[in-house]
């Protein structure tokens, strides 16, 4: 059986890799939205075994919002990353740090 | 009456330091004048008017905090109204005199426009010294004891471009700031003991004073005691006693016509009016009264001495002044305070005319003012010499001995003589009756001081305007009579000085039963009649009269009057019924004085410069004024200087300065550093601080179990 430490265990491990996606990828900036991806997903996972298991739809309700603003999230990073293709020519992480103090 | 009096000069000063531009630079300094002189009109009105009755007028409330209450009043008795005349006369006048000397000035630019700002300071400090003669309150009176400070030093550092007048405003302001520590010491010891300082409660706690001990600097001390002496600190500041007198002499740099205001007739006669005022504490105090006696005997005799050589006309008469002021002390200390009073009025006549008498001759003589380049002078300016001879007739002392020959019958009867005469005669016989051995020292010296004032006085007169013209020859011959505004109060106080004494000896210094009347001092019926019989047989036996006098002053509290006199102190009478011998050595003190100053001056003018030259080591001692400067550079300005400047370089320089730069320069780039060296600007050193901050705080969450 399938309970809900198993959709935890999933979510958890889905988020551990988003994270690390984020801060050990060097080359690329796609690879940061996907990252963001993963752990909205693993929220999502959350949300939706925790639903289920208390019995509740609110959470589910919850989920299909997340995937509205991830959708929308994920548009606008693409979009900002085409630009700073345009300008930088290239879209390695390790020449964004323009933020550098 | 006495509101628009006490306010006229302020608002004089107002309108001629803030509104000179609207109204014009003439306009607005005859505003100030007007004033003045409507101020004057009214004080001789409530002067003249006074029953003796005290009054209290209110005119707001000033300070209220906890048990301390106080009103914003003037307390009108004999004392105030002494006061408000020498002010404002005196005051007025000098307005007046001001209008001629101050016309030109080469301190100033031509298109500068100084005169407005001097008539308004002369308007304030009027104004100042009013609020503390007419003071019902220490606070009060401290109000108005500031604010004569703070004009005195505006007025001497007024020509600010030369460095010797604003170093000589810092030292009066400094050495006066001894001074009032004393004084506020004083009404802090008086508001500690009677909860009080309004000046009816006080005095009437004078008795409990005396009865009261008092820790003060680890020791216990007599309240009556420490209170008065405390206050009589203060008064040493303002009037230029002994060891805070060094500040007079210097403060003659300022104009001339402020000299005969401020250091001469009223400022400086402040300390004077705070012991009269004083007297119900200072009739409880006998030792500390002792002290006034010898330090007010000690600086007449002091300043004489000094008065004998210095050569700059001013300071000859700064010196005079301090010695004379030295007189009052005395005679406030042995207790015949309005004897002291007497010469302060008569004093204000006189002084303030021989010092506008030399501001004449100096405007005359192009702002000369070293004595050794005048000379025969009577000729080129006569008003000016007659008023100066005047001037000095009076501070010398002449009149005709009380033994010879008096006015009236009675039994004090009014001796003949200029203003000076009477009063000093006054102070010299009250002296010698106090009969202690103080006293007697103060006798002694008083007269001594007599003789060398004599001797000065008409020293600075030969030199001035007798034998031949010497220095400048271009000087002399431009040498010029001064104009009628300046002329005009000059002969005012020629007029206050011949007959100010005779006018009004009655009153300050005759019979028990006239003086107290002045004072307003309450008198039972009953001893009145005591005291007429006692009247009859005076002259033979002093002892009965005294006894009969003391009856009269019994039975009366403190408080009531304007002066309180202790029921066993009988120093007036015992100075009426002095022997002749006393009472004619001032004038055998005077004729000495200026027989030796004729024989020095007058006769064999080259004396003088080979005595200097015999008694050098004598001549220096007193040409640099007993050296007080020296010895106070020596024991406080040096060290003040050191500490300042180990402050300043060490503390100020070094520690703050150095503390901030060491922050600005030091230690904050270094944590910039450190923390710039955090900020990559790559997004995944922030995404793995983020993180480990999450991290960190759900496992701390979750140790102290934030949940629960």
């Amino acid at each position: 059986m399938i309970g809900l430490e198993h959709y935890l265990t999933v979510a958890a491990a889905l988020f551990v890799i988003g994270i690390f996606g984020l801060f050990l990828n060097r080359k690329n900036v796609i690879i940061l939205l996907m990252s963001i991806e993963l752990i909205l997903l693993a929220v999502n996972i959350n949300l939706v075994a925790f639903s289920a298991f208390l019995g509740d739809l609110t959470g589910q309700v919850f989920t299909l919002f997340v995937l509205t603003v991830a959708a929308a999230e994920a548009a606008i990073g693409l979009a900002i990353l085409v630009c700073f293709f345009r300008t930088r020519g290239s879209i390695d992480v390790e020449d964004a740090n323009v933020m550098k103090g | 009456m006495e509101t628009i009096l006490l306010f006229a000069p302020l608002v004089g000063a107002l309108i001629c330091g803030f509104g000179w531009k609207v109204l014009g630079e003439t306009a607005a300094t005859w505003v100030a004048t007007g004033l003045l002189f409507l101020a004057a009109l009214l004080s001789w009105i409530v002067f003249l008017s006074f029953d003796g009755e005290t009054q209290q007028i209110q005119i707001l409330r000033f300070i209220e905090s906890g048990s301390l209450s106080t009103d914003w009043s003037i307390r009108l008795d004999r004392l105030t109204a002494i006061m408000l005349i020498v002010v404002t006369t005196v005051s007025s006048l000098v307005h007046l005199y001001s209008m001629g000397y101050m016309a030109h000035d080469e301190n100033f630019r031509e298109d500068e426009s100084y005169r407005p700002r001097f008539f308004a300071y002369l308007s304030f400090f009027t104004f100042a010294m009013l609020m503390l003669v007419t003071a019902d309150n220490l606070v009060q009176m401290f109000f108005g004891w500031e604010g004569v400070g703070l004009a005195s030093y505006l007025l001497i550092g007024f020509y600010y471009r030369k460095p010797s007048a604003n170093a000589a405003a810092m030292k009066a302001f400094i050495v006066n700031r001894v001074g009032d520590f004393g004084f506020a010491l004083g009404i802090f010891a008086l508001f500690f003991l009677t909860d009080s300082i309004r000046f009816d409660d006080i005095f009437m706690a004078g008795p409990d004073l005396a009865a009261t001990e008092l820790t003060f600097l680890w020791q216990s001390w007599n309240a009556a005691e420490l209170v008065a002496f405390l206050l009589f600190v203060g008064a040493m500041g303002k009037s230029a006693q002994l060891f805070l007198h060094t500040w007079l002499p210097d403060a003659m740099e300022g104009p001339t016509p402020v000299s005969a205001l401020i250091h001469a007739a009223t400022m400086v006669t402040a300390g004077v009016f705070l012991i009269c005022r004083m007297s119900p504490i200072m009739e409880f105090a006998p030792n500390a009264t002792t002290f006034v006696v010898f330090l007010g005997a000690s600086t007449a005799f002091f300043a004489a001495t000094v008065g004998l050589v210095q050569n700059d006309i001013k300071r000859v008469i700064a010196y005079s002044t301090c010695s004379q002021l030295g007189y009052m002390f005395v005679a406030a200390g042995v207790g015949v305070y309005s004897a002291a009073m007497f010469h302060l009025f008569t004093h204000a006549f006189f002084k303030a005319m021989l010092f506008l008498g030399a501001g004449s001759v100096i405007h005359g003589m192009h702002h000369e003012q070293d004595m050794r380049n005048y000379g025969g002078l009577r000729h080129k300016m006569p008003y000016t010499f007659w008023a100066m001879m005047i001037g000095t007739l009076a501070i010398t002392g002449v009149g005709v001995p009380a033994a010879l020959f008096t006015l009236g019958g009675g039994e004090v009867g009014t001796p003949l003589g200029f203003a000076g005469f009477l009063s000093k005669d006054a102070i010299v016989e009250s002296a010698w009756a106090k009969g202690t051995q103080i006293s007697s020292y103060a006798f002694w010296l008083l007269i001594a001081s007599a003789v060398l004032t004599s001797f000065y006085s008409w020293r600075l007169m030969f030199l001035t305007f007798y034998g031949a013209p010497r220095g400048d020859r271009h000087t002399h011959e431009h040498a010029h009579e001064s104009p009628a505004t300046m002329l005009v109060p000059l002969g005012v106080l020629a007029l206050g000085s011949i007959f100010a004494g005779m006018i009004w000896f009655q009153s300050f210094f005759g019979e028990h039963d006239n003086v107290n009347r002045f004072y307003g001092v309450p008198v039972h019926a009953e001893e009145t009649g005591g005291d007429a019989a006692g009247a009859e047989d005076h002259g033979e036996d002093a002892a009965t009269t005294t006894a009969e006098g003391d009856a009269v002053v019994a039975g009366w509290t403190p408080g009531q009057g304007a002066v309180y006199t202790h029921p066993d102190n009988h120093v007036m009478d015992d100075a009426h019924h002095a022997p002749k011998w006393v009472k004619t050595s001032p004038f055998i003190a005077m004729l000495l004085g200026l027989a030796v100053s004729w024989w020095f001056y007058i006769r064999n003018p080259a004396l003088p410069a080979a005595l200097a030259k015999n008694q050098r080591p004598l001549y220096l001692f007193l040409l640099n004024k007993w050296y007080f400067d020296e010895i106070y550079g020596f024991l406080f300005i040096r060290p003040a200087m050191w500490l300042g400047r180990f402050l300043w370089k060490r503390g100020d320089g070094s520690t703050i300065d150095g503390a901030l730069n060491g922050v600005a320069m030091g230690i904050v780039p270094f944590f910039t550093r450190l923390a710039g060296r955090a900020q990559s600007g790559y997004i995944f050193t922030y995404v793995i601080w983020m993180v480990v901050g999450i991290a960190v705080l759900i496992t701390w969450m979750t140790i102290a179990g934030g949940a629960g």
